[in-house]
């Protein structure tokens, strides 16, 4: 019987690590394509953005949040909710701009990275740059365009990972020209 | 921890980068063959990976169709949530591993719609077997065919030196 519940913690945890390690495979597979880090770095953060797009669906299907009302709701959903629901951590939400359009992710720990060093070649590969395309897409849907870029890696040396998240403006909801009457009926608040 | 969910988008996004890519660099004879045989080798590596990490604690296999019964059980519960529901052998080095409700083709369709488009899902998993058993001491050819969705059958066959 202990056997069997060990089984169960176990096959979560070996979950992350199949995703950890298929992360891993794809890095390094997209490091042998393109010459530079620096093209890398844009392939992890379009295919984020692809992911991104169709996460959210997923997350507001489970997690049944309802429309944030500012940027400062939005961080907490993404820090609390989000990060917990599908990596398991909890970052912090810290460092806000006076004019509260960009805020900080702190994070202790990053599942990504587990098992990886970066070799001294690849010095400008943001490793983790998947996860700055998944939040811009994700926000994308939602109508909120933002910027988000890794200020602190812990492959870089860092003592934390940190993702600075910058709100860059409110997008309209793009619907083809006829339905601009249907539109004002039925887009809710 | 990590959600199910996310690798599944990921192994999605990676097939379609991949295919885009060959599709992209313009190279039409190379193709298929080459995408497929990029996606089973990232496999490859992973499962040998996973398969080091699943089995540090546990006593070695008796003989193959130890093995065998371990991957249909607890590595593909591990991986994809459930058992493989059939497992035939010809006691001669070949397996047939048949899962009727494969995770990663469950969002494709329940029959024969897509079915061309099913083998790019596969060759990562493929390569995933091949990998985990490349490391518990089973040379293989590991290969996948689909003709209902989202069941599939895996052949293993084992490579005599």
């Amino acid at each position: 019987m202990s056997r069997q519940s060990n089984r169960t913690t176990d096959s979560k945890k070996m979950n992350a690590e199949l995703f950890t390690l298929t992360y891993g495979a794809l890095v390094t597979q997209l490091c042998k394509d393109y010459e530079n880090d620096e093209e890398v770095n844009k392939q992890l953060d379009k295919m984020g953005y692809n992911i991104g797009v169709r996460l959210i669906e997923d997350f507001l299907a489970r997690s049944s949040v309802g429309r944030c009302q500012d940027f400062r709701e939005t961080a907490d959903v993404i820090a609390k909710v989000a990060f917990k629901m599908y990596l398991g951590i909890t970052p912090s939400v810290t460092n806000w701009s006076p004019a509260g359009d960009e805020f900080s992710l702190i994070l202790e720990s990053n599942p990504l990275v587990d098992f990886v060093e970066l070799p001294d070649n690849h010095s400008s590969l943001v490793y983790s740059n998947l996860l700055c395309g998944v939040l811009r897409g994700a926000l994308e849907m939602v109508q909120m365009a933002v910027d988000v870029k890794f200020s602190q890696d812990t492959l870089r040396g860092d003592n934390v990972t940190e993702i600075r998240m910058k709100f860059i403006k409110r997008m309209e909801e793009n619907l083809p020209a006829g339905d601009e009457v249907h539109s004002r009926i039925c887009v809710p608040c | 921890m990590a959600d199910d969910v996310l690798f599944e988008f990921l192994h999605m996004e990676m097939v379609y980068h991949i295919y885009k890519d060959q599709a992209s660099r313009g190279e039409m004879d190379k193709d298929r063959a080459t995408c497929v045989s990029t996606l089973e080798g990232m496999g490859f590596r992973v499962g040998q990976g996973l398969i080091e990490r699943f089995t540090k604690d546990s006593p070695s296999f008796k003989d193959d169709l130890d093995v065998m019964k371990f991957i249909c059980k607890d590595f593909w519960i591990n991986v994809f949530r459930k058992q493989i529901d059939n497992l035939r052998t010809n006691h001669q080095g070949t397996y047939v591993l048949q899962d009727n409700k494969f995770a990663l083709l469950t969002q494709f369709s329940n029959g024969k719609q897509y079915l061309e488009e099913a083998p790019k899902y596969l060759a990562y998993s493929c390569g995933l077997v091949r990998g985990a058993l490349s490391n518990l001491g089973m040379d293989c050819v590991v290969t996948a065919e689909v003709s209902l969705m989202p069941s599939c059958k895996f052949q293993v066959v084992i490579q005599k030196i």
